[in-house]
């Protein structure tokens, strides 16, 4: 199982993302003006502040060469994860519904939350308890999820919302506390907590996050059986 | 090269800052008066805040050698070796006064400009600490109808240190913050920095080898900060001059790309040396680098690339424009070097050479326009001895009353965990990334210093202190409470000092009272640091501190880093196990002088604290370290700001679960509850364990942990309790309405 | 040609900063003001007008959840 995780000026969880994915399987940073994915099994959008968030966030990032070919992978079915900016970045390039905008507090907000997992049977989760809820640490400015609401309907019809704030965890205002979407076709996933940051019970104060990256790799050896 | 019709006068040199006899001084190592160039920079780097004229003496009296220092003051920042071939560079620094003009830009350039020191001795940054002090907010800003400039102040530091902190990748790990009336028009922004490095990658800022190159890289260079300088502008001041920023402003963006270009270069043995630019930008970086190496450096200003087109060569010597390096490099290293800074979209240009002339020359297009011997910059600015003499009277005047000391102990106890000065910090912490890099082994909140592991499973543990109330009330004691204090934080997570920096923020040297205050605490800082051999490696001094209502509580603020042996064994200060048994360990000797309560309740402040016994000290922190380490203390915490009954409390908050205990009050319950002292602690375990702790140390035992409520039994009858739950939401809710 | 790009939130997102904004008018003295909304100015020079929109479309704004406006000087 190989990961690829994307570097940008500017990303700060990348190397963080790369030691929590090599956990699980092998991992190498993929720098964004490199066009060659090298045939990774996965594709990781880490955390940090892409470009400064320049604009806004993501919105300079989606337009790299690496994103490119992201892009394109992410056509072709391959697994994409973006982690808070990557989530960001994801939306710009529109591989997720919906958009991220400031927090309603307009203040960065570092806390440990707990999430109520949603959907089990996503190549994102599938290894995680069932009814589980994960103890991950949120930290960001600009995590609130918005979509209006047809596209809230939908989303919520096919089983898009993955993740959401246990009660009483929301602190960015996102709409149906959603925070975690994946695309239509399942294999795109984005979440504004970062799971690579929960992998070490020492310094995460639980190893919840793993199990997102360990679904991935059970999603990927089961496409291969 | 002297244009006479623009040679500067005595008055401009006057203007800028420098005395009579300095201005003498000057023109007798130029041979001549100083022209527009020359004047400029030696006005910058005779200030106070470059040549620490009214300090240096004084500092020359500190402890800095020890056997674990790798490097000393006198570098961007000092290192300790903390194994596996390991060091860590740290050092505090302040940024007071920009601060309080616009305090986001303020504390965000402190940030940048700390972070900057690190990395420039070639050590990646892994932590920052901030240290705050503000004026009066809530209640007791109330009562002398104020308090808004302190709240804005403090949500813009805050605001300013997340901003920087957590877009470049470096967590926030803990601080500090004070709200005491005397800081009300001088705000106190000090900002500490810890990084990593190979020992043998460890880099000096000595420029060497004539002949080599100066390469400027980063930023473009504008006219951020130039400020009371422009008195020299020689072109009419035309309606634009408003337009000139006084303020830096930080793109922590840009610094994460120059940590990234200059760690790159200095991993490849690109680069002979390093210096960052900070303080009068071009002026000290270039000077001291020739002067450490005892050669002269050549600065062509036409070749630095610029942000405003018609900025004239002095401005462009003291520009502070932020996130800028100079680096040294051999001049067949120079297209590599620049192919480094171009991957990095770091713009670096070679703007100078290292010569043997001793002499610091700036020329624009090739015409020399400045030229001065560089010993006189750096090393002949004139010291001077302070003229101390202790206040006849108070200097200070009593903080606002907002409680009645005579009410009930479990009222006292709420207010206390209320104010300002103890409630929860969480507030500010949680707009910090204390987590970014992984290292991150205990959160602001759960420890009493933060602790960050190490690859080889040690980790490392920093704290940063001082309570100026406390050392204004008595200099020498309350100097050696704060270095006491930063240890037995230390000693709470079991770790043991490695060696310590300091940030001496006082008021005016000249005054006989501040230059009293100012050495007494020098004189405690020196003795403490030997007692707990934790030499100091390097620092920062901010004097001036000062306005019409008098000078700022004299503070001292230390930071001290410290190494465990094993990460998994970081102490906590939250109770942990129903049933432990809670100990007090230490010399306790309470006393209300320049308690908290004593400043709640409005009283001014006493002409001196009472004995510290260092000795009995050293043996707690010792004994605390160890049975941390052992495992035989679950948890631990020091006795600071507002004695036992507060400690208790936070304890019991932090572990979410209560206590009973019993207190000899003697029959003054609040002194016992409510005193403080040095080299105390609270903690708890099983209780053969905490008995063997005994020794050489006073080890009383208190109670035990368990239950819902902090109940004290005070003897004679009395008692109190109160539900965890309730204290902790005092606790918590105490700053928030501040930052709503 | 000089051209200027005004970009606001959508009608109907919540804009905290506007609404931060708007309470604290009233504290400095300044009563009656309603509907702050906070947005963003891209000031450019342009050889060719008509790409300015495409330009909105594609980096300048995001459409899902912002409106601009383009102004010619």
């Amino acid at each position: 199982m190989r990961f690829g995780v994307l570097r940008f000026p500017g990303s700060c969880d990348e190397v963080d993302a790369l030691h929590a994915a090599a956990r699980v399987g092998d991992a190498e940073l993929i720098w964004h003006r490199d066009r060659d994915l090298r045939g990774v099994d996965a594709v990781v959008v880490p955390g940090g502040f892409s470009f400064g968030d320049y604009l806004r966030a993501g919105a300079i990032a989606r337009f790299s060469p690496a994103m490119e070919s992201v892009i394109e992978f992410a056509a072709d079915g391959g697994l994409v994860l973006g982690i808070c900016n990557g989530f960001q970045v994801l939306c710009e390039a529109q591989l997720l519904p919906g958009a991220l905008l400031p927090n309603t507090n307009l203040r960065f907000t570092f806390r440990q939350v707990r999430l109520d997992l949603v959907q089990r049977d996503t190549a994102f989760t599938c290894a995680a308890p069932e009814g589980a809820t994960l103890s991950i640490p949120a930290k960001h400015a600009w995590g609130r999820y918005h979509a209006d609401a047809e596209l809230l309907a939908e989303l919520e019809e096919n089983d898009q919302v993955v993740l959401r704030y246990a009660a009483g965890e929301n602190f960015n205002g996102s709409v149906a506390d959603i925070a975690g979407v994946r695309n239509r076709a399942g294999n795109v996933f984005g979440m504004m907590p970062h799971p690579e940051h929960a992998v070490d019970e020492q310094t995460g104060g639980s190893r919840d996050g793993l199990v997102i990256f360990e679904s991935m790799r059970m999603a990927v050896e089961a496409a291969h059986a | 090269m002297r244009d006479s019709a623009t040679l500067p006068t005595l008055a401009d040199a006057l203007a800028l800052g420098l005395t009579e006899d300095e201005y003498a001084l000057v023109c007798e190592f130029q041979g001549a008066p100083p022209n527009q160039v020359e004047l400029a920079m030696y006005s910058l780097l005779w200030s106070e805040h470059c040549a620490y004229k009214h300090s240096r003496k004084l500092l020359r009296t500190l402890p800095t050698e020890g056997e674990h220092v790798v490097m000393g003051p006198g570098e961007n920042a000092g290192a300790v070796d903390v194994g596996g071939g390991l060091v860590c560079a740290f050092k505090v620094e302040s940024h007071n006064h920009p601060s309080a003009v616009e305090p986001f830009q303020g504390a965000a350039t402190g940030v940048g400009g700390i972070l900057r020191d690190i990395f420039a001795v070639g050590a990646r940054p892994i932590a920052v600490l901030d240290s705050l002090r503000f004026g009066d907010v809530g209640e007791a800003a109330a009562a002398a109808g104020g308090g808004d400039r302190s709240r804005y102040l403090l949500d813009g530091a805050v605001a300013g240190i997340g901003h920087y902190g957590n877009s470049i990748g470096v967590p926030t790990v803990g601080g500090e913050v004070y709200f005491e009336g005397p800081y009300e028009q001088n705000c106190l922004v000090n900002a500490m920095a810890l990084g990593l490095a190979e020992r043998e990658r460890l880099v000096r800022s000595a420029a060497a080898g004539p002949g080599n190159l100066v390469v400027l890289y980063g930023a473009s260079t504008g006219r951020d900060g130039i400020g009371g300088a422009s008195v020299l502008a020689s072109a009419e001041l035309d309606a634009d001059q408003d337009k000139r920023p006084t303020v830096q402003v930080g793109d922590p963006f840009e610094e994460k790309k120059l940590l990234e270009c200059s760690l790159e270069l200095l991993d490849r043995g690109l680069v002979v040396s390093l210096q960052d630019l900070g303080a009068a930008g071009l002026t000290s970086s270039a000077s001291e680098m020739a002067s450490k190496g005892g050669v002269g450096i050549d600065i062509d200003v036409g070749l630095v690339p610029l942000r405003e087109s018609d900025m004239e060569p002095y401005e462009i010597m003291v520009s502070e424009s932020q996130e800028r390096m100079l680096c040294v490099v051999e001049p067949e290293s120079l297209d590599a070097v620049l192919e480094v800074c171009e991957r990095w979209e770091v713009g670096g240009t070679a703007i100078g050479t290292v010569t043997d002339s001793g002499r610091m020359r700036v020329l624009r297009d090739g015409e020399p326009v400045g030229d001065m011997p560089v010993r006189a910059l750096v090393d002949e600015c004139p010291l001077y001895d302070l003229e101390p003499e202790q206040a006849s009277g108070p200097l200070y005047p009593p903080p606002p009353a907002v409680l009645d000391a005579a009410a009930p102990p479990r009222d006292l106890l709420r207010a206390l965990l209320a104010s300002p000065n103890l409630a929860s910090r969480r507030p500010l912490f949680e707009q910090y990334d204390a987590i970014v890099q992984s290292r991150t082994v205990r959160r602001p909140e759960e420890a009493d210093a933060a602790v960050l592991v190490l690859p080889d499973g040690s980790a490392l543990a920093v704290s940063v202190d001082c309570n100026g109330r406390r050392v204004a009330a008595d200099p020498y004691r309350g100097t050696l409470g704060a270095v006491i204090e930063c240890a037995a934080n230390l000693a709470c997570t079991g770790a043991e000092p490695l060696g310590t920096t300091n940030n001496l923020n006082f008021g005016n040297p000249e005054k006989p009272h501040i230059a009293w205050q100012l050495s007494q605490s020098v004189r405690a800082l020196g003795e403490a640091c030997r007692a707990l051999r934790a030499p100091i490696v390097g620092g920062n001094v901010s004097l001036y501190n000062e306005g019409a209502a008098g000078p700022i509580y004299p503070t001292p603020v230390i930071g001290m880093v410290g190494r465990l042996p094993h990460a998994g064994r970081a102490g906590r200060l939250g109770f942990a196990h129903e049933g432990d048994a809670i100990a007090l360990v230490g010399a306790f000797a309470p006393s209300l002088a320049a308690s908290e309560l004593a400043k709640l309740a409005g009283e001014p402040l006493p002409v001196e604290l009472p004995d510290i016994d260092l000795d009995a000290a050293i043996a707690a922190i010792a004994a605390v370290r160890a049975g941390v380490r052992s495992g035989a203390i679950a948890s631990a915490h020091d006795i600071a700001e507002g004695g036992l009954a507060v400690a208790l409390a936070e304890s019991c908050i932090g572990g979410r679960i209560g206590a009973s205990v019993t207190i000899d009050a003697g029959g003054e319950d609040s002194r016992a509850l409510f005193g403080e002292c040095s080299g105390c602690f609270i903690v708890s375990g099983e209780p053969a364990a905490l008995d063997a702790l005994a020794g050489s140390v006073q080890v009383r035992r208190l109670g035990s942990v368990g239950g819902a409520e902090l109940r004290i039994e005070l003897g004679g009858g009395e008692s109190f309790a109160a539900d965890i739950g309730e204290l902790a939401g005092i606790h918590d809710g105490g700053l928030r309405s501040l930052f709503d | 040609m000089r051209a200027r790009v005004l970009i606001r939130p959508k009608a109907g997102i919540l804009d905290p900063q506007g609404v931060a904004v708007e309470r604290a008018l009233p504290a400095l003295g300044f009563d009656g003001v309603e509907n702050v909304r906070i947005g963003r100015l891209v000031e450019l020079d342009v050889d060719d007008a008509a790409q300015l929109q495409p330009m909105c479309e594609k980096l300048l704004a995001n459409p899902l959840v912002e409106d601009y406006e383009i102004v010619l000087e």
